[in-house]
């Protein structure tokens, strides 16, 4: 094997430093971020077949928020609790990407 | 009408269906930087040992103006040879006759020599090569996946299954590969997805290339979908020809016992390890110190480095090597390492083979990403895996034995049939700096200088419990051993257990988590 030791790298198990080489997978693994849940995100590409709220409209959980067309399947999307929107963020005919924040609420 | 003529006109129609799809498709494979199916078979089998058969066969499909085409084999190549004098059993799809696809006669010949090769009890060698299902014949197409997919679990743990992907194999193609035991994938060459890059940016507008997508170098690394790597196909055949000297034809036998070598390695095997329990080193010294010539067919080079697999010698009969590499993220375990180890030891307990396990590992993977992936499940396919297994299951623990990472790593209570340590093995519930935080930290907490009071709490736990002793008083691990006593000890103790018998509850099967 080739002589690595200039990449050793540390790394941090149960308080214990040791000395060792990373993986292109370790490397590449996504850091875990805190999701609100007063944040609509698209968790699929898709395109906005209808958007049924404004912003200042007032929501009971449950109401249906606008209809995803992905994966030839049109989806509703429910607002998960009692609010009112804020914002916005697309419109009828809109190609979206994954992970959009397609609305907000307050 | 004479013997000679009907000879004659057999010749002429063979000559003609062993052109496949014509000298133009043969080019164009060729200029791929690709073999023929025809010359694939010719170098994995013994010279001059194949024998084919359903060469006349012909496609069924009638729909689209496909009754007009005739397709030489329908698209793949089935027969039987020898590796070794030994019979084997192979098929090679075809990709210059309709591009390898697959209808419903293409797939009757592949399961025709997958029938015969699990009731004659021989290896099944499958070459695949195709742009997948023939979509002209439909669902006979599907029909057909359906029945390979069935065969190959059929025979899962009877017969060794090898699947070499030497062109596209895509969509459904893929899981015949994937339920085998063995993929071997070349660079540039293999391409492996379920979904191709023109759908993916279709419908969800990322862009990618095939080779990074589903490259050999994707699944040998990333997915852990292969097994085996190569940079050419020539490689790849001495590969196959190589793993085939390991393993044995069937599930009644044992594999080939070779002539007793002893290890080729120089240095005294204390030499490899660095005593300083932080510090790496790469585990296949320790194998290649111990095997017979110091030969180590390693699997799963470039998959979850931080475990290592993969087989070599004892005085001749074939071991399988489980071993937690230092080098790479410290030799944790994780849900990556955890499966591929957990897989490789079903095999070896399928096909009789003996492993050992050596065992230098801090604990498991800390992060989100690991939890969130499901480290609890993956890792309990190690536990499952150790627990079932009923060959002869030997444990060496070099350093570090921490936690559930001690007992995962085929310890005593898991069903070790000979644990041996060396003196260097810290044997332990946790590391000493890990459990001195939390044993002594109302004293850490209060002394005057906590570093200084940290540090020799940790020295004190190391003392007390971060050695083999603890353990060996329990009769937890059989013997604390020299390091050069290594091979000697694994010899013995393998040679005991030559004619194990360890007989479990009667079962339709376990339940894994899979």
């Amino acid at each position: 094997m080739e002589d690595n030791s200039s990449k050793y790298q540390v790394f941090v198990v149960n308080s214990a430093k040791y000395l060792t080489l990373t993986t292109t997978k370790y490397d590449r693994r996504k850091k875990w971020i805190q999701t609100d849940p007063k944040e609509i995100r698209s968790i699929i590409p898709g395109s906005i077949i209808d958007v049924y709220v404004k912003p200042g409209q007032k929501l009971k959980a449950g109401e249906v928020l606008l209809t995803l067309d992905a994966m030839k399947m049109y989806t509703k999307i429910e607002m998960p609790f009692d609010g009112v929107i804020k914002s916005v963020n697309i419109a009828v005919g809109d190609k979206i990407p994954k992970n959009m924040v397609m609305i907000t609420i307050e | 009408m004479s013997f000679k003529r009907n000879i004659l006109d057999l010749r002429k129609r063979k000559k003609e269906a062993q052109q496949g799809g014509g000298e133009k498709a043969i080019e164009k494979q060729v200029a791929m930087g690709k073999k023929t199916a025809r010359e694939r078979i010719k170098a994995i089998l013994d010279e001059n040992s194949f024998h084919e058969y359903d060469l006349f066969v012909e496609h069924t499909g009638r729909d689209f103006d496909m009754e007009k085409k005739v397709l030489h084999g329908d698209g793949v190549i089935i027969g039987t040879g020898t590796m070794y004098n030994q019979p084997v059993a192979i098929y090679a799809q075809d990709f210059t006759v309709a591009g390898g696809s697959l209808g419903l006669m293409h797939a009757r010949k592949i399961t025709k020599i997958m029938d015969h090769a699990l009731k004659m009890r021989v290896p099944l060698i499958g070459i695949n090569d195709s742009g997948g299902a023939r979509i002209q014949e439909g669902v006979n197409s599907l029909a057909g996946y359906g029945e390979i997919f069935y065969r190959n679990t059929i025979a899962s743990g009877v017969i060794p299954q090898i699947s070499v992907i030497l062109g596209p194999c895509a969509g459904g193609a893929v899981y015949s590969p994937a339920l085998t035991d063995f993929v071997f994938v070349v660079e540039n060459i293999s391409k492996m997805f379920i979904t191709g890059p023109s759908v993916i940016k279709s419908v969800l507008g990322e862009e990618i290339s095939m080779e990074e997508l589903g490259g050999a170098m994707v699944h040998s690394e990333i997915t852990g979908n292969a097994h085996f790597f190569a940079k050419s196909e020539d490689e790849c055949f001495e590969q196959i020809k190589k793993l085939i000297t390991f393993i044995p034809w069937n599930n009644a036998q044992k594999a080939l016992k070779f002539p007793t070598q002893e290890p080729k390695i120089k240095k005294s095997i204390e030499e490899i390890v660095p005593v300083d329990p932080h510090n790496p080193y790469d585990i296949r010294d320790i194998i290649k110190a111990v095997t017979d010539g110091s030969d180590f067919f390693e699997i799963m080079e470039y998959f979850a480095k931080n475990i290592v697999i993969g087989f070599g010698r004892i005085q001749g009969n074939t071991i399988g090597f489980v071993a937690n590499q230092p080098m790479y993220l410290a030799g944790v375990l994780d849900c990556d390492s955890s499966d591929k180890a957990a897989r490789f030891i079903r095999y070896c307990n399928a096909f009789n083979i003996p492993i050992v396990t050596l065992e230098d590992m801090p604990g498991y993977l800390p992060g989100v990403d690991q939890e969130h992936a499901g480290v609890i499940r993956h890792g309990a396919k190690l536990l499952y895996a150790y627990s079932e297994a009923t060959v002869p299951k030997v444990t060496v623990i070099i350093r570090k034995a921490y936690g559930g990472g001690y007992i995962a790593m085929n310890s005593r209570h898991l069903g070790a049939d000979f644990v041996f340590a060396w003196p260097t093995a810290e044997i332990a519930v946790m590391g000493p700096e890990g459990a001195a935080n939390i044993v002594f930290k109302k004293e850490i907490d209060e002394a005057e200088f906590p570093a200084e009071m940290r540090k020799q709490k940790i020295q004190e736990y190391k003392e007390k419990f971060a050695n083999p002793f603890v353990a060996a008083s329990r009769g937890y691990i059989d013997e604390v051993i020299e390091p050069s006593e290594t091979r000697a000890r694994l010899i013995h103790s393998l040679e005991v257990s030559g004619s194990k018998v360890d007989q479990r509850p009667s079962k339709k099967h376990g339940i894994p988590p899979f």
